[in-house]
């Protein structure tokens, strides 16, 4: 029997054999998240005339399998600004839970002044404030998996929208689109917002019809996307989010021209 | 009260032979000479209200508030001292903090109220310490909808039980009031500081128990809160005062379950009837003081 303490509690080794203890190495660089697991596709977003619009679907997909198919990934801020992710949905959670924690510290902060909607954070303010947080995170060498876009307005009250990704580097457009969307859907918003003054000739019909069309584009392309999807529409009198949305018109036509996968014999 | 405590007054953590407290009772006193404020529970929320005595004419009309949010659908009003209601709101906002890290949703008004009086009971009972000096009221409305859960994404199975019992509701306006003894009780209208007697006296003669509930409705109570604040002024009329006014209502409502100022035209409006109906009462006692004069005659 051995009877030193650093036995205790251990498989004994004249029963098992010594311990291989090099299963407890400590030494090593350190390892974090280094590939997303359950993901979100494209979120996307255009300036109109009087504010932003942003859609993204509803679907988490664990690889390639659709595995939640309710999955609200626009969330809006402080009732003045939305933002949507791509990207890891864990990570999504905890940017969720840190903005909440954020805007109600705000509410304390202003709750008080003449004018809150101007001393609050603005969309512009919480972009920096993103962009700051997610290049922080992949200085540690443990990023946030997100492609993250922010719309709102900015500290002049035109209508703001950027984006961020998971090493913090950041851009800004009158139109945006993540993921698949940037090759997809991109080039249809330019079509009709190329430049600022483009986009502040669209009207919010204009846009959201754009937006609509885009998502549906990416559900006839994109095998990770789903044909439900959130849309969200931001003025100056505030956020309205829609959660719940279907594709309309879908025709699949063109499916029957494409040739060169699965069992068919061309 | 007996005019000394004979030296079981000079700690706090010291009972006097019949089993008192007398630093606790000292600082009942303190909230004794606070400006009133006052809570009504009514049927579709919580109104606070509290009498800000205007010390100087150099202070800003309005600013200075006294009335404080904490989360975003619990309000607090205090009477007594203000800077340890001051304290008293910079831990009740950790709490709720503290409870959302740790249960990913808002805290109820019931969690709170047991939390913060717990942290003023703790006050009671060291030498290094001194009670709070203040009595605070503390009104929510917990959400009424499936609890969320902070960074939740789906809603959950769209057929079968999914966990949810059927006919199970939650939430409602609740209203606690704490006093510096760290007692709390839950209640259907609560009324602290200086004018205490006659803001419990007038909310009394509401309709805030009854078996179905009270019948008050948000609006009615907003008017009745600004009625209570000034007839509960009118023994110190020297002095000028002003009105602050929060309300929380439940998703449907107003505030859609935030706690928030009554606008300004409501409360202005309230505040009219309030004086209308100040006058009204002083015009009746005349008739009465000249209706018996006459009879003496």
């Amino acid at each position: 029997m051995d009877h030193r303490p650093q036995a205790w509690g251990r498989p004994r080794d004249d029963v098992y054999g010594a311990y291989d203890a090099s299963y407890l190495q400590t030494s090593g660089p350190k390892t974090a998240t280094q590939s997303p697991v359950v993901t979100g596709t494209s979120v996307i977003a255009i300036k109109f005339r009087d504010g932003v619009v942003m859609a993204a679907d509803n679907l988490a997909s664990y690889g390639s399998l659709a595995r939640f198919t309710d999955v609200k990934r626009l969330r809006p801020f402080l009732s003045t600004s939305v933002v949507g992710f791509g990207g890891d949905v864990s990570d999504m959670q905890f940017l969720d839970r840190h903005l909440t924690e954020l805007a109600i510290d705000e509410s304390y902060e202003h709750e008080h002044s003449e004018n809150p909607a101007k001393s609050q954070l603005n969309a512009a303010n919480l972009h920096k404030y993103l962009s700051k947080l997610m290049y922080r995170r992949r200085n540690d060498f443990d990023p946030l998996w997100n492609q993250i876009l922010v719309a709102g307005f900015d500290s002049s009250s035109k209508p703001f929208l950027a984006s961020v990704d998971l090493r913090g580097t950041t851009f800004t457009s009158p139109s945006l689109a993540s993921g698949f969307g940037a090759m997809l859907a991109q080039p249809i918003m330019r079509r009709y917002a190329a430049t600022e003054e483009d986009a502040a000739r669209l009207s919010r019909e204009e846009a959201v019809n754009v937006v609509k069309e885009c998502m549906k584009v990416l559900f006839y392309r994109d095998a990770r996307s789903l044909d439900r999807y959130s849309i969200a529409v931001v003025t100056k009198d505030g956020v309205e989010l829609s959660e719940d949305e279907q594709l309309e018109k879908q025709s699949w036509a063109f499916a029957e021209r494409i040739r060169g996968y699965g069992t068919q014999t061309v | 009260m007996t005019s000394i405590g004979t030296g079981y007054d000079l700690a706090n953590s010291i009972f006097s032979p019949d089993g008192r407290n007398f630093q606790v009772e000292y600082a009942v006193k303190a909230v004794e000479n606070g400006g009133t404020s006052i809570g009504i529970r009514c049927k579709d929320g919580v109104v606070l209200a509290v009498e800000k005595i205007v010390t100087s004419k150099l202070l800003k009309p309005n600013a200075n508030k006294r009335i404080a949010t904490v989360d975003r659908h619990l309000g607090v009003v205090y009477s007594g001292m203000i800077p340890d209601g001051r304290h008293f709101i910079d831990r009740a906002r950790d709490e709720a903090r503290a409870w959302r890290d740790t249960f990913k949703t808002p805290i109820s008004t019931a969690d709170l109220a047991s939390r913060m009086g717990g942290y003023m009971q703790a006050y009671t009972l060291y030498q290094s310490v001194r009670p709070f000096g203040i009595t605070a009221i503390i009104g929510g409305f917990d959400s009424t909808d499936e609890p969320r859960v902070d960074g939740e994404v789906g809603t959950g199975p769209s057929c079968g039980a999914g966990g949810k019992v059927a006919g199970k509701t939650h939430g409602g306006p609740f209203l606690y009031m704490i006093e510096p003894s760290g007692l709390y009780w839950g209640y259907y209208g609560a009324a602290t500081g200086k004018g205490r007697q006659a803001a419990k006296a007038e909310l009394e003669k509401l309709d805030l128990g009854g078996p179905g509930g009270p019948s008050l409705t948000l609006e009615e109570a907003v008017k009745e809160a600004a009625r209570i604040i000034y007839v509960a002024h009118d023994d110190s009329k020297d002095k000028e005062f002003e009105l602050e006014m929060t309300w929380i209502s439940g998703p449907d409502g107003p505030t859609k379950g935030l706690h928030q100022e009554v606008p300004k035209a409501l409360r202005e409006e309230a505040e009219r009837l309030a004086k209308k109906a100040q006058e009204d009462d002083e015009d009746d006692e005349e008739e009465d003081v000249e209706g018996k004069e006459k009879m003496e005659e």
